[in-house]
């Protein structure tokens, strides 16, 4: 079916012509009402539909981000569900306008597949996951193993690169969605599950029984996600990129959904007033409305509080902030200033 | 002739349109020009929109290392060969289930036709029911509904049912001990081919020998004897030159023998099982077509039942059975894609999935596949053409 897809994507790149990467895209959403977002079939915390069926999570958040920024207003998204294979042509073919489905920025999708990738939300790296009762600790003991893996993804280069330079072998069970993984996994097609260590905690998550499986300590690679557009439209980038800074930013600064009304009423912090348009006028220079930033938090709420809420330690999913703390307390977060 | 004359020496340009003999000649130019017109059109279109992405096209992308690994290839390949082989791979095992498919949809196929004529009312209903529910349930389900029945009610390989030593059954798959040949083994394929050789000069001399003489050789049996027994009796004597290579409990997998994969299994089975049932319906009605009346005709003239099948209703029924065989075996073959649905790693999922995704180059890849898909149909389409061609009834 997702052959179906990409082929049809392929001849809508034929013959109605891609929304060309120079047509300005924030002219294209404004008139549409809405941002188009590419997410992922369904990863518990990152991207996943509510009771009332709509998309939620770390990943959807920024779209939401990037809405409330346009639009004033967070809930103007639609979403496309896309797998670890349809996502590019998505993008490349104007399907959607903004891809936020943990995908690992790398120099050939950022140059040569044609792409933009605007900052990283999450940093993270490749792990492998096993049943306790197999009785592995390493991964260096998996030679021989039968391993789920996601197709189309950096994912399936690093496992083909890991076995080979560690002179084991192992039989690739090739799958399309993180379900299907699952679904391959538990009736034992597979030993071992690969994917970015988060997609993995997120996976066991939902597990009958979490603590019958364990993360193996190796992390084989480094996976840096973030959202990612076309290239060629640099003043949509450049609104990606600042939204997504607008948060990190925001948690730096300790403004949050609560207390931005308060703030907004002017701080003596000037990175505030600026990030919350109470001074300069950083909005108008992406095209925006001066209270963009405010709406980021007010609506969606910043870089911690939207981590907190889907995968952080008191979800199920219950993921440490490690590498991905602010810089100030030990981690790798480090947002350019609003300035 | 004096007419057509007349008309030329009068020729007006608003003849191209309202006289017959150049309005035909006028319209097929206006139609290829049309077309070709449109096919330029996407092309420049495709072109521009590439730019736009900016990417480029080309077909340099084939030859840098594929980076990833396919777990089934009847050819040597590992990560670092390239995108083309990856692609080849692909290709041989579409060709693999194509093939395996094809041939067990026709076996299977035939004897359900043959016994959706049965006279036994319970036999006909049974494979009625079973025709009519294979072929309303859309192929894609089966093949999910195989594998997920493969998958999830065979044991893991520790616990693996089997039947002797060698032979495992578990959710990896069907493990069997892998022959291995020595060298001495080129005499049994030599005797192979000259049981061959030798049943084909025999059946020329025996059909001479039943026109000069009316005296008639069991051909069929003979010819199976030679082609079977000539390479057993040359293996034996060649000092059994075989070895098995028996697969083994080790880790987490069995490892050497050969297997066929769960992917493999599940979609073979549902291919061939949803083809079968069309085959059934096209050699019951072929079979149907052809008159009682013809095999009267035959028990009159004192031919026996099996022969009036072989020489007098099955030469017939098949003339009616051929050409919507050819389709049913074209259909199989497309339908072989949908492997992508649970990961048998057939071309589309290599050289259309993986190898598409990884290097960004959909309007390349695509086009690669949609070539390959193309000539392999034509060619089935070609051979049994042939085939009809060769079986039809000779008017004397
Ligand atoms: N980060 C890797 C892998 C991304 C990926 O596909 N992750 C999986 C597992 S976390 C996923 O998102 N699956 C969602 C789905 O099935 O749609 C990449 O960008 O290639």
């Amino acid at each position: 079916m997702s052959t179906l897809k990409v082929l049809l994507t392929a001849s809508a790149v034929t013959v109605v012509g891609a929304a060309g990467a120079s047509a300005a895209t924030l002219d294209d959403v404004k008139s549409k009402g809405f941002v188009q977002c590419g997410v992922s079939t369904g990863v518990p915390g990152f991207s996943f539909t509510d009771d009332a069926g709509n998309w939620q999570g770390f990943d959807p958040a920024v779209c939401q981000a990037v809405a409330a920024a346009v639009f004033g207003d967070s809930s103007k998204v639609k979403y496309t569900p896309t797998t670890g294979k349809t996502r590019f042509t998505a993008l490349a073919s104007g399907e959607v306008d903004v891809l936020a489905r943990n995908t690992t920025w790398t120099l050939s999708r950022d140059t040569d597949l044609g792409f933009t990738f605007v900052g990283v939300n999450y940093y993270d790296g490749q792990g492998f996951m096993a049943p306790k009762a197999l009785g592995v600790s390493s991964a260096k003991e998996l030679d021989g193993a039968s391993v789920c893996i996601q197709t189309g993804t950096t994912t399936e280069l690093n496992l083909a690169d890991f076995f080979r330079v560690s002179n084991m072998s192992y039989e690739p069970v090739p799958i399309e969605t993180n379900e299907e993984a699952r679904t391959n996994y538990l009736a034992g097609r597979c030993d071992v599950y690969t994917t970015d260590a988060s997609g993995l905690a997120a996976s066991r998550a939902t597990f009958d029984n979490p603590a019958d499986h364990v993360i193996l300590p190796e992390i084989i690679s480094k996976e840096p996600l973030g959202p990612l557009v076309r290239q060629g439209d640099d003043q949509w980038a450049d609104i990606v990129r600042w939204s997504l800074n607008a948060m990190i930013n925001a948690e730096e600064y300790g403004v949050t959904s609560e207390n931005v009304d308060e703030m907004a009423k002017g701080t003596d912090n000037p990175d505030v007033n600026r990030l919350l348009g109470t001074e300069g006028d950083m909005g108008a220079m992406m095209g925006l409305d001066s209270k963009w930033g405010y709406n980021i938090i007010k609506q969606v709420g910043n870089y911690g509080e939207v981590f907190e809420q889907f995968i952080g330690s008191a979800t199920p999913i219950g993921l440490e902030r490690g590498i991905n703390a602010q810089y100030k307390d030990g981690g790798i977060l480090y947002a350019p200033p609003i300035r | 002739m004096a007419a057509i004359e007349q008309d030329s020496d009068r020729f007006s340009l608003g003849q191209l349109w309202f006289d017959k003999r150049y309005r035909a000649v006028v319209m097929q130019i206006l139609v290829v020009a049309g077309v070709c017109l449109f096919v330029a059109y996407i092309a420049v279109n495709a072109v521009q929109n590439l730019e736009a992405l900016g990417k480029t096209f080309g077909f340099n992308f084939l030859w840098a290392p594929s980076s990833y690994d396919i777990n089934q290839s009847l050819i040597a390949y590992n990560s670092r060969d390239t995108h083309f082989r990856a692609g080849v791979v692909g290709l041989i095992n579409t060709g693999l289930i194509a093939v395996g498919g094809c041939i067990f949809a026709t076996i299977l196929g035939f004897i359900f036709g043959v016994l959706r004529l049965s006279s036994n009312w319970l036999i006909n209903r049974i494979v009625y029911c079973y025709i009519e529910f294979i072929r309303n349930v859309p192929v894609l389900v089966q093949i999910l509904l195989w594998h997920g029945v493969i998958i999830s009610t065979l044991p893991s390989p520790r616990q693996a049912l089997t039947a002797t030593e060698g032979i495992y059954l578990s959710n990896r798959g069907f493990y069997v001990p892998a022959p291995i040949v020595e060298d001495a083994f080129i005499v049994v394929v030599i005797a192979f081919f000259a049981a061959i050789a030798g049943v084909v000069a025999f059946r020329r001399w025996a059909k001479k020998h039943q026109e000069a003489t009316g005296q008639i050789y069991p051909v069929l049996s003979i010819s199976f004897a030679a082609i079977i027994g000539l390479p057993v009796i040359a293996f034996f004597l060649a000092g059994m030159p075989l070895t098995l290579d028996a697969p083994e409990l080790r880790g987490f997998n069995f490892q050497g023998g050969m297997v066929l994969r769960p992917e493999f299994t599940a979609l073979w089975f549902a291919l061939s099982v949803y083809t079968s049932a069309f085959i059934a319906e096209i050699v019951r009605s072929g079979i149907q077509a052809v008159s009682h009346g013809q095999t009267e005709a035959a028990f009159a003239l004192g031919i026996r039942p099996n022969w009036t099948m072989r020489l007098i209703v099955i030469p017939q029924a098949l003339r009616v059975i051929v050409p919507p065989l050819t389709s049913q075996y074209l259909n199989l073959t497309k339908n072989s894609s949908l492997a992508i649905a649970i990961g048998y790693m057939d071309l589309v999922a290599t050289l259309g999935g993986i190898t598409l995704n990884q290097t960004g180059k959909e309007m390349e890849c695509m086009m690669i596949v949609l070539l390959i898909y193309l000539s392999i149909s034509l060619t089935i389409s070609a051979f049994m053409n042939w085939y009809n061609r060769r079986i039809a009834l000779v008017e004397r």
